[in-house]
C-alpha cells in the first residue's frame, strides 16, 4: 500500500484554511483533543477543513490500493513458480483488502463509496503516482515489494497515530500486513540474485528503474510543500516528507548491499556530519508529469479500472435485485 | 434504471473464543449472506477470526457524541465506585 505526500497543491482546489467562525466553542474543544493527542471520531465535530483534507488522503489513498493491484497483478499468470504465484496472489488480493479498509474509513466522513470510485473512475481523484510505471519483468514484482511497498511501510507508520479515529485503526491493520510485502519482495530478489548472470541483470535493471520514483513517493521536498503544516497541526501528519525520505534511504542503503545491487544514484554517499547518507537531486519534472496524468501507464491504468467496473455491474444490479426479491418474498411470508 | 448502492454492513469479529466480539470495519453487501462471505475475505485473510458478526449500518443505534457530558460525566466524581478508592491498613490492602 501507497501513499504519497498528498498534500500536493493541484490536489487540493476547494483546499481553505479552516473557518473559526464555524463555531468557536467547538473549535476549541476539537483543537484541544488534537493537542492532547487525542482521536477524533466519526460523529464528532470536526472543522470542515479537516474532514475535507481526510475525505481527500484516505480517498486517495483507497485508489492507490485499488489502481496498485493491476502493475503485479500482470505478473500473476506468469509466476515463475507455484510457491511465487500463490505469495502474489496473496500480497495482490492484501491490496484490494487494504483499499476497502481504507474506503469504509473514509465513508464514516459521510460520503458514499459509489462517488469515490466515480471519483476516481472519471480522473478526478489522484493516486499515487508510482502506479503508472509498467512492470516489464518479474524482477519488478521483487522490486515494488522491498522498495515500493518499504517506501509506503514509512510513509505509513506515522498514520497509525493519526488525529482520526477510523483511518488511525486502518493503518494498524494495513501496517501489520505490509511488512510481509516487502519482505516477499526482497526474498524473491535474493533468490534471483542467487541463479544466473542474466537474473542479476534483471534485478538491476528494476532497481534502476525504480529506485528514483520510490523515493519520490514520499512527496515534494518540504519547502516546496503546501499542507504540511496545516496537516501537523491537525495531527494528520506527524512526520515531514523529507524526514521520512532520508529515514528510508539509509535504511534501503545497506538493504542494496545484502542484496548486492547498486543504487542508480552516484551522489548517494555517507555524510559523517549529518550521520545520515547525502543523495542526488530528484527530478521533480517527472514526478509533475506523472501526477499531472502524463505517466507512461496513467490512461491504462484507468481504462482497467473503468472496465472492472462495467464489466462488473450486471454483478451489482442483479445481486440488489435477488436480495429485494428475497426480502419481499419473506415480508410477505410472514 | 437507477442503480442502488449495496448496503453498509458493520463487521464484527471474534477473534478467538473466550474473547468478545470486536468492531473491526465494514463492507458493502446485497445481503446478509454476501455481507458474511465479504467480511471473511476482507477482515480473516490471516485466521484473525473464529465468528464474524454483521450489522446493517443503519440499524445501529448510536449515543449523539454531543449528549457526551449528561451521559458519562455523573460517572466522574464517583469514584468509591473503584476499588481504589479505598486505603486499607497494609497488611489487607491487597484483599
Amino acid at each position: 500500500m501507497y501513499t504519497q505526500a498528498l498534500d500536493l497543491p493541484q490536489q487540493n482546489p476547494e483546499g481553505r484554511p479552516p473557518s473559526l467562525a464555524e463555531n468557536p466553542a467547538w473549535q476549541a474543544e476539537f483543537d484541544a483533543k488534537i493537542d492532547a493527542g487525542g482521536f477524533i471520531e466519526p460523529k464528532d465535530w470536526m472543522p470542515e477543513a479537516y474532514r475535507k483534507t481526510l475525505v481527500r488522503q484516505i480517498s486517495q489513498h483507497a485508489h492507490s490500493e485499488i489502481v496498485g493491484m493491476l502493475p503485479e497483478g500482470n505478473w500473476i499468470s506468469r509466476a515463475p513458480t507455484l510457491k511465487r504465484k500463490a505469495i502474489l496472489l496473496a500480497k495482490v488480493q492484501d491490496e484490494g483488502g487494504h483499499g476497502l479498509y481504507l474506503y469504509a474509513a473514509a465513508e464514516t466522513l459521510g460520503v458514499s463509496r459509489d462517488k469515490l470510485t466515480d471519483a476516481l473512475l472519471s480522473g478526478r481523484a489522484k493516486y499515487s503516482s508510482i502506479f503508472n510505471y509498467p512492470t516489464l519483468s518479474w524482477a519488478d514484482v521483487g522490486v515494488i515489494g522491498w522498495l515500493v511497498d518499504g517506501a509506503a511501510i514509512m510513509n505509513q507508520i506515522p498514520l497509525c497515530k493519526c488525529s482520526y479515529g477510523p483511518y488511525a485503526r486502518a493503518m494498524v491493520r494495513i501496517c501489520k500486513e505490509e511488512s510481509f510485502h516487502q519482505r516477499q519482495g526482497f526474498d524473491a530478489l535474493l533468490q534471483l540474485m542467487q541463479g544466473t548472470e542474466a537474473q542479476r541483470e534483471m534485478v538491476q535493471d528494476a532497481v534502476n528503474r525504480w529506485w528514483w520514483p520510490s523515493i519520490m513517493m514520499f512527496g515534494p521536498h518540504d519547502s516546496d510543500s503546501t499542507h504540511t503544516g496545516q496537516n501537523t497541526r491537525w495531527g494528520i501528519k506527524r512526520i515531514s516528507n523529507d524526514d521520512l525520505r532520508q529515514k528510508f534511504i539509509d535504511a534501503t542503503v545497506k538493504q542494496a548491499e545484502v542484496l548486492g545491487v547498486t543504487l542508480p544514484d552516484p551522489e548517494l554517499k555517507w555524510n559523517e556530519q549529518r550521520g545520515h547518507y547525502d543523495f542526488g537531486r530528484i527530478d521533480w519534472e517527472e514526478f509533475w508529469n506523472v501526477v499531472n496524468g502524463h505517466g507512461q501507464c496513467n490512461v491504462d491504468r484507468l481504462a482497467a479500472r473503468r472496465k472492472a467496473w462495467d464489466d462488473g455491474a450486471w454483478v451489482r444490479e442483479a445481486a440488489m435485485a435477488h436480495a429485494d426479491k428475497a426480502a419481499r418474498r419473506a415480508q410477505a411470508a410472514a | 434504471m437507477e442503480r442502488k448502492e449495496w448496503p453498509l454492513w458493520e463487521v464484527f469479529v471474534r477473534s478467538r473464543n473466550g474473547l468478545d466480539h470486536k468492531h473491526c470495519g465494514s463492507v458493502h453487501a446485497p445481503d446478509a449472506r454476501l455481507a458474511l462471505q465479504v467480511a471473511r475475505d476482507v477482515y480473516t485473510r490471516r485466521q484473525e477470526g473464529v465468528s464474524i458478526w454483521v450489522v446493517q449500518a443503519d440499524h445501529i443505534v448510536a449515543s449523539d457524541p454531543d449528549a457526551k457530558p449528561e451521559l458519562f460525566d455523573p460517572a466522574e466524581d464517583k469514584i468509591y465506585r473503584h476499588p481504589t478508592f479505598y486505603k486499607l491498613p497494609d497488611e489487607v490492602n491487597h484483599m
